[in-house]
């Protein structure tokens, strides 16, 4: 190897990076050479001299304590409702003949349980996110045909404006491993999101529930599933739904 | 047998958790940040926002290097939170500042002050750490990731999304600049008495 050559390959050699022949070869050249001996060492110690003044930043404790807890919470959401393997342990506990033992097993923990955990932790999330919509406007004939090509089902969208519930937006979630819709709206400085899934179930009436001091509200209506989430009063997520529940649905004939 | 043994047996070997693939990483991962956004509160919000994008993506991860998937959206994280709030700072490289540079051309006649005795004074490393700390962006990262990070010529080029020969004129170029930036300080230092 001549000067020009060990020039030319310096960084590499000082980062580690050279296959070990072209290494043993610069290394010995540099040996010998009166030139590239001190310029290989000038430049291995501009490198210790940076991996020493050079400040590592490690994590704050406090912001790996949330992030922590923020892969917790999801974790566990995903894995309880996704888990494949509860259908091959309730088909293994018929084959021992343990039938009593299935009907407990999955029954807990309730779906509704698991939804309500998802639900609030897709709420906390979006409020930490920088945006809330993915398409923000208070217009439903911008937001309603947004989903479409996105969903394959088509949420009812109305603004409420005139009643306290400015209509925000909308966005994507993923939620009960699926993609599905979310609108948001606002009353008085408090965000609420409305997730809305598809459903086979009938209609059903709206039921409260309160999870780490979220309100949150649920019912079926017309083929979707709607849950509604927010830190507002109970009594005012409810007059939200009760606004949403007298929307005309899809199928009634326009009066 | 009772019911819970049973399941036991069954349980399926765990797809991998977000927990084990990127909380390792969260100190590389907030390093970057604190790198890119010279601000321990920014670093912190920013790291957060990054998380909470990672989890959304953790479904389409293939387990090939958790430290540089990560890292990857910090930085995109840090970048665009940067042109959010700082829109007057500029982070692409103009065209002759980029592309293939020779190491050769970067070795300069006269050598900069001896190395060795910047190790031997605090104010030296408090100086080299600041001047670090002001290279453009895109210089700056590449530093941070290969000094301090200790990542391979392959990982950066995975982490910018730039080719191997780009990461290495880069590199190469980020220690002429900060080199360069030392040479010009210390020298109004002597001048100034100091």
């Amino acid at each position: 190897m001549e000067c020009k050559d060990l020039k030319g390959v310096l960084h590499r050699l000082v980062d580690g990076e050279l296959p070990p022949a072209m290494k043993s070869e610069a290394e010995a050249h540099a040996a010998d050479c009166a030139d590239c001996g001190p310029l290989v060492a000038e430049e291995q110690q501009w490198r210790q001299a940076i991996r020493r003044a050079g400040t590592y930043y490690a994590a704050p404790e406090p912001v790996r304590q949330r992030i922590r807890a923020m892969a917790g919470r999801q974790s566990a959401a995903k894995a309880r409702s996704a888990w494949p393997g509860w259908r091959i342990a309730a088909s293994l506990l018929v084959a021992m003949g343990l039938s009593s033992a299935i009907t407990a097993y999955v029954a807990t923990p309730s779906s509704t349980a698991l939804m309500e955990q998802e639900v609030v932790a897709s709420h906390v999330r979006s409020l930490q996110m920088d945006h809330i919509t993915d398409v923000a406007s208070s217009n439903e004939h911008t937001v309603k045909p947004w989903f479409h090509g996105k969903l394959d089902y088509a949420p009812p969208v109305e603004d409420y404006a005139a009643q306290g519930f400015p209509l925000l937006g909308g966005r994507l979630e993923y939620l009960d491993h699926e993609n599905i819709a979310a609108l948001v709206y606002r009353h008085a400085q408090h965000p609420i999101n409305v997730f809305i899934l598809p459903s086979n179930a009938a209609d059903r009436a709206p039921e409260a529930m309160v999870d780490h001091g979220y309100n949150i509200m649920r019912w079926t209506k017309g083929g979707m599933t709607f849950w509604a989430v927010s830190d507002v009063n109970a009594a005012d997520l409810d007059d939200l739904v009760k606004l949403m529940c007298e929307q005309k649905s899809e199928h009634e004939p326009a009066k | 047998m009772d019911g819970s043994q049973g399941v036991g047996l069954v349980r399926e070997a765990a797809r991998p958790r977000f927990e084990d693939v990127a909380l390792p990483h969260l100190d590389a991962a907030y390093n970057l940040a604190r790198w890119l956004t010279r601000s321990d509160a920014d670093a912190s919000d920013v790291l957060q926002e990054a998380c909470l994008r990672a989890l959304t993506y953790f479904d389409g991860y293939r387990g090939e290097n958790g430290k540089a998937w990560l890292l990857t959206i910090v930085r995109n994280t840090c970048y665009r939170w940067i042109e959010r709030n700082r829109p007057a700072v500029v982070v692409s490289l103009s065209p002759d500042i980029e592309g293939e540079v020779d190491d050769a051309a970067n070795i300069r006649g006269t050598a900069p002050p001896d190395p060795e005795a910047m190790l031997l004074q605090q104010r030296d490393a408090r100086l080299l750490n600041e001047l670090m700390a002001e290279l453009p962006h895109l210089f700056r990262e590449v530093l941070v990731l290969r000094e301090l990070e200790d990542l391979s010529y392959r990982e950066i080029s995975d982490v910018l999304g730039v080719p191997l020969g780009t990461v290495m004129s880069r590199l190469a170029r980020a220690r002429g600049l900060l080199k360069d930036a030392w040479g010009r300080r210390n020298t109004r230092g002597e001048n100034d008495g100091m």
